[in-house]
Parts: structure tokens; sequence; C-alpha cells
């Protein structure tokens, strides 16, 4: 299955939120992060991670610096903020409401009759 | 992965890094991050066995095309190429010349429409009064008229562009200015409203020629952002240009005076037709050579951000200590409103050629420390402003100086307070990019006000 690139776009900001809410990484630990959550449905191209990551941090919703850990190279971390949790709460709210309205309608018996077999 | 392997490798991952560092929107430590991304890529493909080669390929696959990487950077951080975003993509660049032949055209506009002003007014031997309410009228169209063609604006565009111009020659003209109270203003004695009206009507122009600017939209914070950061190159070039002009001028009158040529007559038509023609030869020079400034921007806002705060500061302390009443007369108001604008121009500025991913540093609190003793400066100016109102009424100067004196007020009491929460890590840089954004038709407002409302309210006087 492929997913279409505006979905794509769209769930980004709210994914990342969301696994910055788990705790705090770095670009190539989300993106493996996003690759095992969606088992591999979501395809991103990595390079795409980072102009996302730097508008977050402009918008105030993650802080970032740069750490060296005992063990592996120097990397640039990104810390959820508050106003990211806010952020990340309204999204959800959004997501919800949409997934809600489709599964309603997906539901519904009149979808699974083709049209014209009513 | 064996030595050599890992050489190879390492030529690669170098290579790749230079090619990367190329885009202009991608700075140093975008690459570093970038380069720790295809290191941890490479490093976990070479675990699951692939070769060095195989390894790097393939991360440098899953990167992404390195032209889109760049374009979405470039997006996201504008302020690192406003330029080229401003114009549209790549075509600026396509074009060898960067458009010298448009802009010396319009420039020619405005130098000819200048000369031909002053030769109907017979300046200097004349000095009428419309020539000094007009002036803005003969040159700034022009400046709009190359960012209207420039940006290809529709022509909706055009026409939207060309309306406030209109509105103010109609406005500046029909209005009956009074004789005056004597304020002397190039040797006529003209009105205060007069005088007001000659001195805003070009910041209101300057701000309409903002809409063309930013390519015929104003909601955008983003070119918004741009247009400030270009009004300050501008100023930049211009004060350069002007430099050199003088020198110039200087050096040609040293060289004919001596054979009796008539310099004075040499200066009456260069000076109006240079100062004329560099308004649009600045603008071209901020759009074209942007990158000389870019480097010198933040130089100058460093030397001069913390030479501001110490001097104000310093007038903040003294005026508050020896009592302002005294001090204040007429020429030092209009003086402390000249300091004013200038901070908030420079905050503003540096704001603007500021990297706004940056955590807080020194230089924010530098800024905020100007911008807290301006503000100190500003509620003692009003207060005895007020104290004045109260005791003589209402003249159009005092609504003019009074009303500027509240904008900025209003203005840099917010700045201070965002200030404040961002340097505590409470809110984030792009909060107070907002706040001025957002303020910024609060300036223009205000002046076109003093431009329309304020000579019918006062009779013209």
């Amino acid at each position: 299955m492929r997913i279409d690139k505006d979905l794509v776009a769209a769930s980004a900001t709210p994914l990342v939120l969301a696994i910055l809410a788990e705790g705090e990484s770095y670009g190539y630990a989300i993106l493996k992060r996003v690759r095992e959550l969606s088992a591999g449905e979501l395809e991103w191209t990595d390079g795409m991670l980072y102009p996302l990551l730097h508008r977050l941090g402009r918008l105030g919703y993650v802080t970032t610096d740069w750490r060296t850990p005992p063990e592996g190279r120097r990397r640039r971390y990104y810390v959820i903020t508050d106003a990211g949790r806010a952020a990340l709460a309204e999204q959800q709210r959004q997501w919800v409401t949409v997934t809600r309205a489709l599964g309603d309608v997906w539901r519904a018996p009149a979808f699974l009759t083709a049209p014209g077999e009513a | 992965m064996d030595r050599v392997e890992t050489q190879v490798l390492e030529t690669q991952i170098a290579e790749w890094r230079a090619y990367v560092a190329k885009a202009p929107a991608v700075d140093g430590r975008d690459v570093d991050e970038l380069e720790a991304h295809l290191r941890d890529q490479i490093a976990e493909l070479d675990a699951a066995h692939l070769t060095a080669d195989e390894a790097f390929l393939v991360a440098v696959k899953r990167m992404g095309d390195l032209d889109t990487l760049s374009r979405e950077f470039a997006r996201e951080h504008s302020g690192r190429l406003w330029k080229q975003l401003v114009l549209g993509g790549d075509d600026a660049s396509a074009r060898p010349s960067g458009g010298w032949p448009e802009a010396l055209a319009f420039a020619l506009g405005a130098a000819v429409t200048m000369q031909v002003a002053r030769l109907i007014a017979g300046f200097p031997g004349e000095q009428p009064a419309w020539l000094g309410r007009n002036i803005g009228l003969f040159v700034l169209p022009f400046l709009a008229a190359y960012f209207a063609h420039r940006r290809r604006l529709d022509l909706r565009g055009w026409a939207l562009t060309a309306v406030p111009f209109a509105l103010a020659a109609l406005v500046v003209n029909v209005y009956p200015f009074g004789a005056g109270s004597g304020t002397e203003f190039l040797a006529s004695t003209v009105s205060d409203t007069e005088l007001l009206v000659a001195l805003h009507l070009p910041v209101v122009l300057w701000f309409a020629t903002a809409y063309p600017y930013m390519g015929g939209t104003l909601r955008s914070h983003e070119r918004r952002m741009d247009f400030v950061r270009f009004t300050g190159e501008w100023v930049i070039y211009y004060v350069l240009i002007a430099l050199g002009g003088g020198v110039l001028l200087g050096l040609t009158g040293a060289i004919l005076e001596p054979i009796g040529v008539d310099v004075e007559a040499v200066v009456e038509w260069v000076l109006p037709t240079g100062a004329a023609g560099a308004v649009i030869v600045a603008a071209w020079l901020v759009e074209s050579k942007q990158r000389v400034v870019e480097n010198m921007a933040p130089v100058l806002t460093m030397i001069f951000t913390p030479l501001f705060a110490v001097m104000l500061t310093i007038a903040a302390v003294t005026y508050a200590l020896s009592g302002v009443t005294g001090a204040f007369d007429r020429e030092l108001l209009g003086i402390f409103d000249a300091i004013m604008v200038v901070v908030l121009g420079l905050v503003l500025y540096a704001m603007s050629a500021r990297e706004p991913s940056l955590p807080p540093g020194l230089m924010d609190r530098v800024q905020l420390l100007a911008v807290a003793s301006a503000l100190a400066l500003d509620v003692m100016v009003l207060v005895v402003m007020l104290a004045r109102i109260g005791d003589l009424g209402f003249t159009p100067n005092r609504v003019a100086a009074l009303g500027l004196n509240l904008v900025l007020l209003v203005n840099l009491a917010g700045a201070a307070w965002l200030s404040t929460r961002f340097l505590s890590g409470r809110t984030a840089f792009h909060r107070l990019e907002r706040w001025q954004t957002s303020y910024l038709p609060v300036f223009a407002v205000w002046a076109a006000l003093v431009v329309v409302a304020l000579p019918p309210m006062f009779g013209f006087r």
C-alpha cells in the first residue's frame, strides 16, 4: 500500500510530536520509530524530517541541543515543550474527529452496497 | 569494514557533505545533523552486511533528492535566502545581468521626474512648499512600480499598488493648507499640518511599496519580515551611495572650480538626480547583491545594539534622576522621538537578521536593555507631553508627537514583555517576531492618519 503524499505530510507533525512526547530523541531514531509504528507503511524521505523538526523548533514546540552520548556520535536531540504538548493535544482532537467521522461513514450499511443495488 | 573501505567511505561522505553544503538555505549545523543521520544509516546497513559502497548509496538515496531537500530547507529557513525566495525561485539567478537594465530604467524615471519637478518649482531659487510636500511622490511610485514589475504582479496587483499613491497625491495637493504659523520649511513658511504631512507622507508611501515588494500579499508574516530586512539593508546601501556621491561631488567641485565652472549649477543638476535615482539603485542592490550585506548586517547590529543600549541607559538614568520637566522643550521632544524610532529600527533589523532557532544569548539581553531604557524614556516623554497638552491644549504637532509616542510605547512594551519571556525560556522567539510583524500595519495606519485626518481636524493650520 502506498500512502498518499498529502496524507503523509499532514500526519508528519502530530506523529513527530507524539514520538517526542514519549521521550527526547534525534532525527535518525525518530525516523526508525515512524517506520516501526507504521510497520514500514509510512515511507518518509529521510532528509525531509529535518526541515520539519526545525519548523517545530521555530514555533517553540521543541527545544534542541547537540549532545554526544557516552557511546555514539554527536547528535542533535529534540525535546518537546509544553507548547508542543498543547499543539499535540489539539492535533489529536482533530485527528480523532476525522477518523471517527470516516469510521462512522464506512461502517454505515449504505456504504457496503454499491450504488444502484439498493 | 576494512581500512581501505573506511577510507573510501570517508571520502564519499566528505564529498556528499560538500555538495549538500552548497545549498544556500542549508547551513553548517544542518549539514552536521544530516551527516550524523547519514552515518547512523550507514552503520545500520553495514550491520546488515551491506558493503560500505552499497550502504553509502542506499543511505544517500534514502536521504532524498537534494534539490527537493534544499527547497524544503529554504521554505523553513527563508531568512537565510529570502532573496531567492522573494524573487520567485531560480529565475533570478538565471538572468545573468541580475536585472540591472530594468532597475536603471526605473531609476532614470525617478531621476527625470525629480528633475522636472525641480525645474517647474525653480528650486533652489524658489522653494515652494508643494515641492517638499510631494517629494515622496516623485520617487517612491517608481520604486513600487519596480517591485510590481519584478514580482510580475498581474493587472489587479498593479492597480492595487497604484491606489495608495493616487490617493496620497490627491490628498496632498487638494488640501487647502493655510499660510501657517511661521514654521520655516524649505525657506518658505508653511503651516504645521503641512509640515507634518511632508514628514509623514514618505513613511506612508514606503509602507505602500511593501505591497508590491511582498508580491501582492500583505498577510504573510514571513514576507513582512523580509520587508523589514529589505528596509534595513536599503538604508545601509543608500547611506553608502550617498557617502560615495558626496565624495564624488566634492572632488568634482574641487577639480572644476579652478577653470571657472559654476559648481553650484552642477550640484543643482546632479544632486537631485542622484538622490532620486539612488533610491531605486539601492533597492536593486539589496535585491541582487544580497550576500554582501547579509554578512554586514549581523556585524552592524552587533556593534550598534550595545552602543545604543549604553547610550539609552545613561540617558534614561540621567533624566530619571534630574527630573524631566525642565529640560524638555519642543526640539528635545523631537530628538527623543527620533531616538525611539532608531531603537525600534535597530531592534527590528537585529530581529530580522537573527537566526530564529538559536537559544537566547547575550545579544538578546543587551537588546532587552536597550528596549527597556527606550521604554523608560518614552514614558517620561509621554508624561511631559500630556502635561503640556493639559496646560496648552492640542495642536497638530502635539497630536502627531503624542500619537507617535503611544504607538511606540505599545510596541516597545510588547517587545520588552515578550523578550523577557523569551529570555526566561517561556516563549519561542517566533512569538517576538510575530508581535513585530503584526504591529507593522499600526505604524502605517498612524502615518496615514497624520497625512489624511490631521490637516482637516485642525483646519489646515
